[in-house]
């Protein structure tokens, strides 16, 4: 009698869950749904509300696989992505690795992480128009540093330059990220056990040793943890380059959020291309963010799910032999 | 030996220090240029000391498209309208996933991890035309009720719940007679305070940041967010009024520093709590 007691309480774990899943499936599946299916329509223009199936459903996703510019788009994206995270996350391991040093500690690490993480919660609209003015021509900051620094002879335009752009670009990201990804690491290091590190001194290891035989294996899911969040990030950079210089010059800084956002809400409203392009972007971040699951699953959280749902199961038929007991009888 | 143990430590406070000094310096040029009129900041674009044509710079900026009331008060009807919903519902469905056993817990949990990664920006087109046909484009409510469905929260509130709360606490207020609900309000929300503060923190933040969904859902200037007017001061009427554009930057800026080293032991404790977690 109790034990069936505290089975009715299983409907109230539906009802606690039943908010978020209402909203989920109204806020995020149908729209992805909706998404996927005008992928396959001709569904484009301001204003207009019909649409049909096309003859061939792939047409959309042709025309945008063999667009030049969405293929530069996510050529721009994944170069620039690259070029600040690897930085990013050298300069993030060297910090960590001073920051988490037992003896000879720096002082003032509590001030140094404040402003290093503080970047990291600025709107990244208003960091972009300041970087925009602060390379503005012919009289902005950095030109005026570089002209009386006797660098240049007198303002240049750099931002029209390609690979000052994307330069400017990478360093935001860099900047505004580092300190987030250092904090992150120096959690994982101080989250190994101080026996290891302890035992390693004992054997003679020196700092250097310590720090590639020790601290890096035992940090390796957070940096794979790390290393796909930020490409999952960095594949849907918007804000930056948008505000920056709205992918320009010459769409060396157009991403593929930006190539979507263009798409469907400005020149002829192509809802269908871009929704096409969503659903490529959405396989890409699957693909990404699958492997990150395969690599980071807790092998002894998985075992021991196993188990419970196998101890589930017997209570379940227990409960049931229960029942057609007390029904025989 | 010690000699070059020294040597060392000063490259690494000089590096620190240069690092601490690249983080303000840009908003060091902002909030000084924002006090300097035009003409002085084409004169010399760079300099440390302010000047006094902030209100000056102040009227200009208002006169035209960006209004600072406006989008500070939508923005905050926003962010702190989302954050509620986000902590409050997702504790509630991680109090389900923890307190109750029923088929398909574990799958559903699975189900969250699943989803986790999806971006916002990949539903979008989808999210722009469902709202387009029901007429809700331009109303801050549909930037707000999606937060009810937070699934890395869930995640993150799930993982501090197993920890923190003991079922014997809920079975002992069952005997005492108290309703589902009632334990869920007055005894989980209580103990849950430490992991619901960190995570309203980053919500508010990423909800006030937001660009992307603001701009695609709102056309109305009534309606517009902090971001999507700060993306004004990019548009040709402010091209030439520098002092302007700095202005209107560091308006948007100042509310974002003060919250932030007020609450900047939490938030970086929060970064550490998440990553462990995750």
């Amino acid at each position: 009698m109790k034990k069936k007691k505290s089975l009715s309480y299983a409907k109230w774990g539906y009802i606690f869950v039943a908010p978020a899943t209402i909203a989920f499936l109204i806020f995020s599946l149908y729209p992805i749904l909706f998404t996927a299916v005008l992928g396959f329509t001709d569904f484009k223009g301001v204003a207009t509300t019909t649409f049909h199936f096309l003859k061939d459903p792939f047409e959309n996703y042709k025309a945008i696989l063999s667009s030049g510019l969405f293929r530069k788009a996510l050529a721009n994206t994944f170069g620039m992505w690259i070029c600040n995270f690897i930085p990013q996350i050298g300069l993030a391991l060297l910090l960590a690795a001073w920051f988490t040093r037992t003896h000879h500690n720096l002082k003032g690490q509590g001030a140094f992480k404040v402003l290093m993480y503080m970047p990291n919660i600025i709107t990244a609209a208003t960091v972009a128009i300041l970087f925009n003015a602060l390379f503005g021509y012919p009289m902005g900051p950095v030109n005026d540093i570089l002209v009386k620094l006797g660098i240049f002879a007198k303002p240049v335009e750099m931002l029209r330059n390609k690979m000052v752009a994307r330069g400017v670009i990478v360093f935001i990201q860099f900047w505004m990220w580092y300190g987030y990804t250092m904090i992150v690491l120096i959690s994982g290091i101080l989250g190994i056990s101080p026996e290891i590190f302890e035992s390693a001194a004992i054997d003679g290891a020196n700092g250097w040793q310590t720090f590639w035989k020790i601290t890096i294996p035992n940090i390796r899911t957070i940096l794979l943890f790390t290393l796909v969040t930020s490409l999952i990030g960095g594949l849907q950079m918007f804000d930056i380059p948008r505000l920056f210089q709205n992918g320009n010059p010459d769409n060396a800084t157009l991403t593929t959020s930006l190539f979507i956002y263009n798409q469907a809400f400005s020149g002829s409203y192509m809802y269908n291309r871009a929704s096409a392009a969503s659903m490529i972007m959405f396989v890409i971040i699957c693909f990404f963010s699958a492997i990150m699951f395969y690599f980071l699953r807790d092998k002894d959280e998985i075992a021991e799910n196993k188990i419970m749902r196998r101890q589930e199961k017997e209570y379940r038929k227990q409960l049931k032999a229960q029942k057609r007991m007390e029904a025989g009888r | 030996m010690n000699r070059k143990k020294l040597d060392l430590r000063s490259i690494e406070y000089l590096v620190c220090i240069l690092l601490a000094v690249l983080s303000i310096f840009p908003f060091w040029i902002m909030i000084v240029n924002a006090t300097r009129s035009t003409t002085q900041i084409q004169q010399h674009a760079i300099s440390m000391i302010p000047s006094t044509y902030a209100l000056n710079n102040f009227k200009v900026l208002t006169g035209k498209s960006f209004k600072p009331i406006v989008g500070f008060t939508n923005s905050l009807i926003i962010s702190i309208g989302a954050t509620a919903c986000a902590v409050y519902f997702s504790t509630m469905t991680a109090y389900g996933l923890v307190v109750y056993r029923w088929r398909g817990r574990q799958a559903y949990f699975t189900a969250v991890m699943a989803v986790m990664m999806i971006p916002a920006q990949i539903t979008m087109i989808g999210f722009y035309q469902m709202m387009y046909r029901l007429h809700l484009t331009n109303r801050l409510s549909m930037l707000i009720l999606p937060a009810i469905a937070s699934p890395t929260m869930i995640f993150f509130m799930r993982q501090y719940m197993v920890g923190a709360l003991s079922l014997e606490i809920v079975q002992s207020a069952r005997i005492d007679g108290a309703g589902e609900f009632r334990i869920f309000n007055q005894i989980a929300l209580p103990i849950m305070k430490p992991a619901i503060a960190t995570q309203a923190i980053f919500s508010f933040v990423s909800s006030w940041n937001d660009l992307f969904r603001p701009l695609v859902l709102l056309t109305n200037q009534k309606k517009y967010t902090m971001p999507i007017m700060v993306s004004l001061l990019r548009g040709d009427i402010y091209k030439t009024e520098y002092g302007s554009v700095y202005l209107g930057l560091t308006l948007t800026v100042i509310p974002l520093m003060i919250v932030y080293f007020l609450l900047s032991k939490y938030i970086i404790a929060g970064v550490a709590l998440g990553s462990v977690k995750g």
